[in-house]
Order: C-alpha cells, then structure tokens, then sequence
C-alpha cells in the first residue's frame, strides 16, 4: 500500500536536499524583490565606507589600495548579513505550519538543513555577482583566472552555508521572531568587527586577535582576498582557511540537524 | 498485527509539572474514521504529535502501521500522512508545486510522479487551481491542497489535527465529503481530532473523548450515546458527561491560542 521505493541512501539524500534548494529558489522566483535589497547593504559599504577610508588612508592594507583590500571583506559582510538572518525563516515556517510538513516526511534532517543552507549558498552567489561588478566599476582589480574564481564561488557556497546554518540553530533554540532578531543583532556586530573584513587583524589588540582567529568570518575573508584579488595574497594558508570553512559548516548543519526537531515541539 | 494500525499503550507525555496526555491506551483498525474528541487543552494535539513523531512520548509506547514512533521514527514518517492544525503548505508556491516538491521527499517513483500529483489534485477538485500560488486560495482549498499532499505516497494512515478549524460550514461538509473518499478509494485509515461533536458524528466510525489527558470512553456515536442511559441523547450530551462538561484550558497559553487564531484568520 505505501510506496517506500529503495534507492541509494546517498542518491535519496542528495535528491532531498536538492528538492530543499529547488523549492527555494522556486520561492525566489516568485518574488525576487528580496535578493535585490539584500545587494544594496554591500554596496552602500563599498561606496560609502570604501569611498572615506580610501580617502583617509588609515588603514594599512599592505601593497594593495585600501578599496581591493575591502572589496573581499564587503562580499563576506554579504555573505554573513545574509545568511545570519536566515533563521527567520524557519520560525515562520513554524508559525505557518510548514515546517510540521518537512519534518513529518521520511526526508534525513540533516537533507533538510543542507538544502536550506545550500539555498542560501545560492542567494549569496547572486550577491557575489553584484559585488563584483560593483568593484569592477570602482577600479577594484579582480583577478579573472578559472581556477580563481572557482575559488570564490566554493568559499562563498560554504561561508553562506555555515552562517545560514548557525542562524538556524539559534531560531530552533530561541523558537520566537523577536528574541532571534535581538540576538541576530547581538551576534553581527561581533562576527564583522572581529574580523579581518575592512581592517587587518595585526591593528587589533592582542585580545581581540585571539577572538579573531576563532571567527570563522576571518577564514572566509583571508580566503576570498587571495583568491579575488589580482594581487591578492592569504595571510593564514589558503589549506587552513578551506579546512576550517568546510569543517565548521559540516559541523553546525550536523547540530543543526539535532536541533530542529525543537523548531515544532 | 492483524487489523489494528495503531496502537497506544499508556501514552505519557508531560511538559514540566503539566501532564498533557496521561497514560493513555488505544488501538484504531484500518480503515475506521477515528475521531479524538476533547475542548482545548485535551492533549489531543499533543497526542497526534507524539503519533506523528513530531514529539516523542515521556512513557508508554505507541506504533504506527506496526513501527514504533520512537525507534522507527522514519518508518513511521513513510506510513502516514500529517495535515498539522497549522497551514503546511507554502503559500509562496503554486499548488502544483507544493505537491511536486511532497512528492519527491516522501520518494514517490519519478515516473509515477506526474501521475500521482495529477490525481491527488483530482481527488481534491483543484485541477483547476493548481497553476495559481497558494497564497490566493480560499482556507478551504487550502485545507483540501494539504489533504492531496497528505495522501501523494498513498499512506495507509492519514493524521488530520482539527481539518476544519476556522472553516465555513459549506468548506467545512467539502472537507469531509474528500475525507471519505479517501478512504473510500484508497482505505485509508483516518486519525482526526477536532472540537465540534457534530462532525464527529456524521463522519466516524468510533470516537475517543478525551478530557484532562485521559480517554473518557471510546466507542461508535451510537455506545456513546447509549452510555449516557436515555435514548434520546445526544453527542453533545455525551461530551458534558465525559468531559465533565467544564472546558479546560490548561495547555492553550497565550501563544497557543494567538496561533490558534492566526491559522483561522488565514484560512478565513
């Protein structure tokens, strides 16, 4: 009578988690209104921000012009000003009632999670492509190799899996829109601020350094100045910054697995 | 595991010091329309939680189709369909596509998917709806959407939590009329809960009245009514006897009751 069809665990899984990203994006489409207002956060970063500090020149971006060493840092902001938000979602899908429906279908939690992250992979690379074109108007010099931009587009993928991720571990724990917004805030500031984003990290005190290095945003950042910039080099290791970026986003879509069952209790 | 789908042994569940379902125990035979009757704060959500695997239970057992909902939570999942009291379809998508994307997570073959969908959306009448976004349905093309969704894997039990909250009369019989075809033409076994006597009277086999988070007494509406002593009893009368006929509130806290009203204000 039921229809349990055996395929490959591992087809079954990719299949659902792509069915995730597929219903995503086909939510996208019917309204993309959201993507463009997200694009113009970074881009008022980049001109206005980008505009006074190159101007200042009080930042020490070692050989290359102020505005190339923020253009990485301004597509990590998007990735992270994005993704972080993306917890609010799943309490209203709660609210509505969606969320009963996915958990209620025999699709591993851990499918669910990832595609949800891989949807906001995707919405981020949609926001990489305004930011670039938006540094190439500003003079910024990409570097155009394959290999290159291959790079960013996988640190891009995972930077805006894991925030996404980590977003949606704090909404299955705090289960109400006003108390994840407050702590969304709580946690941007910090995550940006305490980062290699717009200054490098030798300014900062020692203390602050140490908080540094245990930001994942720092590892996304050093990565993506190496890899978008014609002149760009890695300060960390581009191995470290690939092994700590992958191995953090499968561990909170791992914990986020475990946590969202809490979503509709 | 002859005839019997579900079963409940000493169904427990607690929230801190609150005992929301207490103890409870309950076999359902395939293809009944079963119905938890109780007022607000009954435990029947949580119970069809705990059957649904959305909760697991603080003690006692219960399976599904033979699968317990704990060890087998997945089986259990691939054995029934779940239409929540709140909305679960996305008003964002069109209702083809909400069915398309229940289709492939409950792993409905691809070759049969098209087809599958295709007759869901007939069996609820929406062959003509199914291009628009969900958003622009009536609450009860909404509620009828979900049943198709609900039913695409062609499940052998259904869980409908309170199908007809917030529905017109007329919305609220269309409802029904699909509830019984579907079993009538699949045999499908129907688990609901709802608060108004009168559907349960008209359209189950047996009903359970739960009250404080015990099952008062379960039975077809005739013993029901039979169980009160005059002949000329009604449901209603039946319910303020088991129920002790004080509604309690115990569970519906501010939150449950404003998402309570905001899935009645939806479907309105």
């Amino acid at each position: 009578m039921s229809t349990a069809t055996h395929v490959h665990p591992l087809i079954g899984f990719a299949g659902k988690t792509l069915t995730i990203t597929e219903l995503e994006l086909r939510k996208l489409r019917h309204d993309f209104t959201d993507v463009i207002t997200r694009a113009i956060q970074p881009a008022l970063w980049l001109l206005l921000f980008g505009s006074v500090f190159a101007q200042l020149r009080l930042v020490p971006a070692g050989d290359i012009p102020y505005r190339d060493f923020m253009a990485p840092g301004i597509l990590a902001q998007g990735v992270l000003f994005t993704a972080i938000f993306y917890g609010i979602g799943i309490i209203w899908e709660r609210d509505l009632g969606v969320a009963q429906k996915y958990l209620a279908s025999p699709a591993p939690r851990t499918a669910l999670v990832l595609g949800k992250a891989l949807s906001a992979s995707l919405r981020a690379l949609i926001q990489t492509v305004f930011i670039y074109t938006l540094s190439v108007i500003l003079g910024v010099h990409v570097d155009w190799h394959p290999t290159a931009l291959l790079g960013v587009i996988t640190v891009v993928i995972f930077g805006a899996a894991l925030f996404s991720s980590f977003s949606f571990i704090i909404a299955c724990l705090v289960k109400t829109r006003e108390r994840f917004m407050g702590i969304g805030q709580i946690l941007t500031m910090p995550l940006f601020f305490a980062s290699n984003a717009i200054y490098p990290i030798s300014l900062m005190p020692p203390w602050l350094q140490v908080l540094a290095h245990l930001n994942p945003l720092t590892y996304i950042v050093d990565a993506l100045r190496a890899l978008m910039l014609a002149h760009g080099t890695s300060h960390l290791g581009l191995p470290l910054d690939f092994a700590v970026i992958i191995l953090t986003t499968l561990l909170v879509v791992w914990i986020g697995s475990r946590v969202y069952p809490r979503i509709v209790r | 595991m002859p005839d019997s789908i579900l079963n409940l042994r000493s169904l427990t569940r607690r929230f801190g010091p609150v005992t929301a379902v207490d103890g409870i125990s309950l076999s359902v035979k395939r293809g009944e329309i079963f119905a938890l009757l109780g007022s607000n704060g009954a435990g029947k959500t949580t119970t069809i939680k705990i059957l649904t695997t959305m909760l697991p239970p603080s003690s006692g057992e219960a399976s599904v189709a033979g699968y317990d909902v704990v060890s087998q939570a997945t089986q259990v999942r691939r054995s029934m369909g779940y239409v929540p009291q709140a909305i679960s379809v996305d008003g964002s998508l069109t209702g083809y596509e909400n069915l398309v994307v229940s289709a492939k997570l409950y792993d409905v073959p691809r070759r049969e998917r098209a087809e599958r969908v295709a007759a869901a959306l007939k069996l609820v009448d929406l062959e003509d709806a199914a291009g628009r976004l969900v958003r622009t349905y009536s609450g009860g093309m909404i509620r009828r959407l979900e049943i198709a969704q609900s039913t695409l894997h062609r499940p052998p039990v259904v869980f409908l939590d309170e199908p007809t909250i917030g529905l017109d009369p007329i919305a609220r019989a269309s409802i029904w009329q699909h509830v019984t075809r579907l079993r009538d033409e699949f045999g499908t076994t129907v688990f609901f809960t709802t608060h108004y006597m009168e559907e349960a009277e008209e359209f189950c086999d047996r009903i359970a009245i739960m009250h404080r988070g015990r099952i008062s007494i379960v039975g077809t509406p005739e013993e029901l009514k039979a169980s009160v002593g005059s002949g000329d009893s009604t449901l209603d009368d039946v319910f303020v006897h088991h129920a002790g006929g004080v509604i309690e509130t115990f569970t519906s806290g501010y939150r449950e009751t404003s998402a309570r009203r905001a899935t009645a204000r939806r479907l309105a």
